[in-house]
């Protein structure tokens, strides 16, 4: 008889267990070893590298960003889809907010798992080159020298192509034409004009809206080109920290300026999406964007009802005392190293690369994004809307993030820090150039060094 | 018999006393005190030993996003000490910190203080005041986002609607003539993004304090307090001479815990702000995810996030060496 048997009464919990033949002692002791196992076990399987054995279909993950006109995203599930029936693999796209593409290509290369192929911004193949295989054969099919020179330098890294450019891209300014006609004013062609036109439609309730926030897209992509149109640089070619210069200064005190006579002040706390809302929601009569306003208007008003798309056109960045500037950067495929699927993922990359797969999302995107190669500013789409045609002409003023510096990953570390941006910023905020000079010397010089 | 020579094998046990069995393993307390223990233990060790030993390590070297990286010292630190953007952040974390704290102390103490009356509703109250700290972080934050956006914040909305006021005191507003309109730059001042991440911060965190003083205030025996309104003690008198005595240890456990979750917060800073408008509320844990993992600097990402270790390390100290004073006492 065990113990237990004489010390509870009938009926109750431990009579139970015992009449089913279980005591708590024996229970822990059984769960205990269980558990011990399955750890085990689970550990092992873990540790050995591989998955378990009930999950083995084919599967090309793709990571690239949310894009900022819908149906281009659509488009690439679609063909991708298209792709797996094709190739007899499952593929799945993931879109994320390009903010974090970054985050998460860190975290798959240092793990050693998770996309197969991800969708690397500007010259991002720079910073993880050692993660990427060689893409060598796939950028000759794609177009090899007829490629623009800015993409090509942005997947070149110490002789070997670690992504292909997929397509390109920049902003222009998108304004009001019935409120510049208001104002009597036409687009700006130097900052000259751009402040008396800016002057004017700020007085009459419709400001310019830039944003200096901490974003990848429109912060930099006007700080960068400001800079550049009045000859100022934040490295030379030799890398060589450059930013304390008379050019820098002027276009300092050009900026404190114009962004209190002309700009909607509320642009520092601005992301890439505000000024989009701004101007749709018309708070806001101009702005530095790619074609996704001019997409969304087009898209999602009735023309008939409320023909707010026909009053918006776009005009090139002013050009300043040494000209007129662009980034341009592009979207690059990037297989991983770790991928298990690198054939299928070649093959995928030389799919939508084909020229009928690459029109239809070149047409779908409405001029928000450009081709790898100069054939495709000659495409008619331009000719369907002539608002688009500025976006056209991008790639002849574009420059990279580290223009005229070399574009490799200390770029990369100033424009991830943005440190241009916050030059800007910090100066419309009051502070004097002297110090914000200084401050991005100093951080320059910490990276460069 | 003499003893000398009673030899041993004459020696038996007495009748009826049988030989003590052999307990096995896991019948022994602490075999199956540390058995039990293991999973945890094995937990802790493979997700926080591990990752926090590597990025010491990580710190050492000059690591970069899919390169092992060579051994650099203390290079990392030192950089990191020649940067205005680490010293605003070192700056921002312990402001932060210590107002958001400080705030969530008074307050949580006094919604706690209101809860432990008797009042209709009051269990209801009591569950639907948790509602902002369980809510995920990222999604109320999302909330407040909108609320204090630059174009379309409803709080501009309300205060336009219901007064016309000029607040273009320390230039925290933008007064629009063309449109009669102040608008308050929430998130792109300097000062005012700071005051609304530490708001935020307070929303989150006054529901924990609050839960969590409310359970101590239930464990003061009422005839203390029966015994000081015989003495003449008033509320106040009461509160600081009883209850909070009677519940120092909660409010320190609560208050170290606080400190440390806000010290490394992240999630708020980064939907609100991304450490902006230039770098006024970057955090350690925003400024090192910015190096690290956008940047793929994994050496002076994990630099940055080793200089909370200290001052953490040294208040959790202080609260053990302390609450143990409190029980020997």
């Amino acid at each position: 008889m065990r113990k237990s048997d004489t010390m509870q009464a009938p009926g109750s919990d431990q009579a139970a267990i015992n009449k089913a033949g279980l005591t708590r002692r024996e229970f822990v002791k059984s769960a205990s070893g269980t558990g011990l196992a399955l750890a085990a076990g689970t550990g092992l399987s873990l540790f050995s590298g591989q998955a378990p054995a009930f999950a083995q279909s084919r599967e090309l993950h793709i990571l690239e960003w949310s894009s900022f006109v819908k149906p281009a995203d659509i488009e690439t599930d679609r063909q991708a889809e298209e792709f797996g029936k094709q190739e007899g693999i499952k593929v799945r796209v993931e879109h994320i907010n390009a903010n974090d593409l970054n985050a998460r290509a860190t975290a798959a290369v240092e793990s050693g798992a998770g996309p197969d192929i991800i969708r690397l911004l500007s010259n991002g193949p720079h910073l993880y080159a050692k993660g990427l295989i060689d893409h060598g054969d796939l950028i000759q099919e794609v177009g090899g020298e007829d490629i623009y020179q800015t993409l090509r330098d942005a997947v070149y890294v110490d002789g070997v192509y670690r992504g292909v450019p997929y397509h390109s891209g920049g902003g222009a300014y998108v304004y009001r034409r019935d409120i510049f006609d208001e104002v009597k004013v036409g687009p700006p062609q130097n900052w000259d004009d751009f402040m008396a036109v800016g002057t004017k439609v700020k007085d009459l309730g419709y400001p310019i809206g830039q944003s200096l926030g901490h974003s990848f897209g429109d912060p930099p992509g006007f700080c960068y080109t400001f800079l550049w149109s009045f000859g100022g640089s934040l490295v030379d070619e030799n890398g060589k920290v450059s930013v304390d210069s008379q050019a820098t200064r002027d276009s300092i005190k050009y900026l404190k300026e114009f962004w209190k006579a002309a700009c909607d002040e509320g642009g520092l706390a601005w992301d890439d999406t505000s000024n989009n809302r701004a101007f749709l929601g018309e708070t806001i009569s101009c702005t530095l964007n790619g074609a996704s306003i001019y997409f969304v208007a087009k898209n999602n008003w009735d023309e008939k009802q409320n023909p707010f798309v026909w009053k918006l056109h776009h005009f090139l960045s002013p050009a300043g005392p040494a000209g007129r500037f662009h980034t341009f950067g592009g979207q690059n495929s990037c297989i991983m190293t770790y991928s298990k699927v690198q054939s299928a993922a070649k093959n995928y990359i030389r799919f939508i690369h084909k020229d009928e797969n690459f029109e239809k999302f070149f047409v779908i995107n409405n001029g928000y994004i450009k081709g790898v190669v100069p054939k495709w500013e000659k495409h008619e789409m331009w000719s369907w809307d002539p608002a688009l045609t500025p976006y056209r002409e991008l790639a002849n003023y574009g420059k990279h993030i580290g223009y005229p510096g070399p574009y490799d990953r200390r770029a990369s570390e100033v424009f991830a820090k943005y440190i241009v941006v916050d030059l800007y910023a910090r100066a419309v905020k009051g502070e004097s150039d002297d110090s914000v000079i200084k401050w991005a010397a100093d951080e320059l010089k910490n990276i460069y060094s | 018999m003499k003893i000398s020579t009673i030899s041993t094998t004459d020696i038996t046990k007495p009748a009826g006393m049988a030989t003590k069995p052999r307990v096995p393993l896991l019948e022994r307390e602490t075999v199956l005190g540390y058995t039990l223990l293991a999973p945890a233990l094995i937990l802790i060790v493979i997700f926080m030993a591990y990752p926090f030993g590597l990025g010491i390590w990580f710190s050492l070297t000059d690591k970069l996003v899919g390169d092992p990286g060579q051994f650099v010292g203390l290079k990392n630190f030192l950089k990191s000490f020649r940067s205005q953007i680490f010293w605003q952040a070192a700056w921002n974390t312990f402001f932060f910190t210590a107002v958001a704290s400080i705030f969530k102390t008074i307050l949580g103490m006094w919604l706690a203080l209101i809860l432990n009356r008797k009042f209709r509703f009051s269990r209801f109250t009591r569950a639907a005041v948790l509602l902002p700290f369980i809510v995920p972080t990222v999604l109320s934050t999302l909330a407040w986002l909108w609320m204090f956006d630059a174009t379309f914040s409803v709080f501009n909305w309300v205060i336009n609607w219901f007064w016309k006021l000029d607040i273009s005191l320390f230039d925290l507003a933008l007064k629009e003539p063309f449109r009669g309109r102040v608008r308050i730059n929430w998130l792109g001042d300097p000062a005012l993004a700071m005051f609304s991440i530490i708001l935020v911060n307070i929303w989150r965190g006054v529901p924990f304090f609050a839960i969590t003083f409310l359970a101590g205030l239930q464990t003061v025996p009422q005839d203390m307090y029966d015994a000081g309104s015989i003495d003449g003690a008033n509320g106040w008198q009461r509160f600081w001479n009883i209850t909070l005595p009677m519940i120092k240890p909660i409010v320190i456990v609560v208050v170290v815990f606080s400190i440390v979750v806000t010290f490394a917060d992240f999630q708020l800073v980064y939907v609100l702000t991304r450490g902006g408008p230039h770098n006024s509320t970057h955090l350690f844990a925003t400024l090192a995810f910015q190096l690290g993992m956008q940047s793929g600097n994994l050496g002076e990402g994990a630099a940055i996030a080793l200089f909370m270790l200290p001052f953490l390390a040294v208040l959790i100290l202080w609260q053990l060496l302390y609450l143990r004073k409190e029980e020997g006492a």
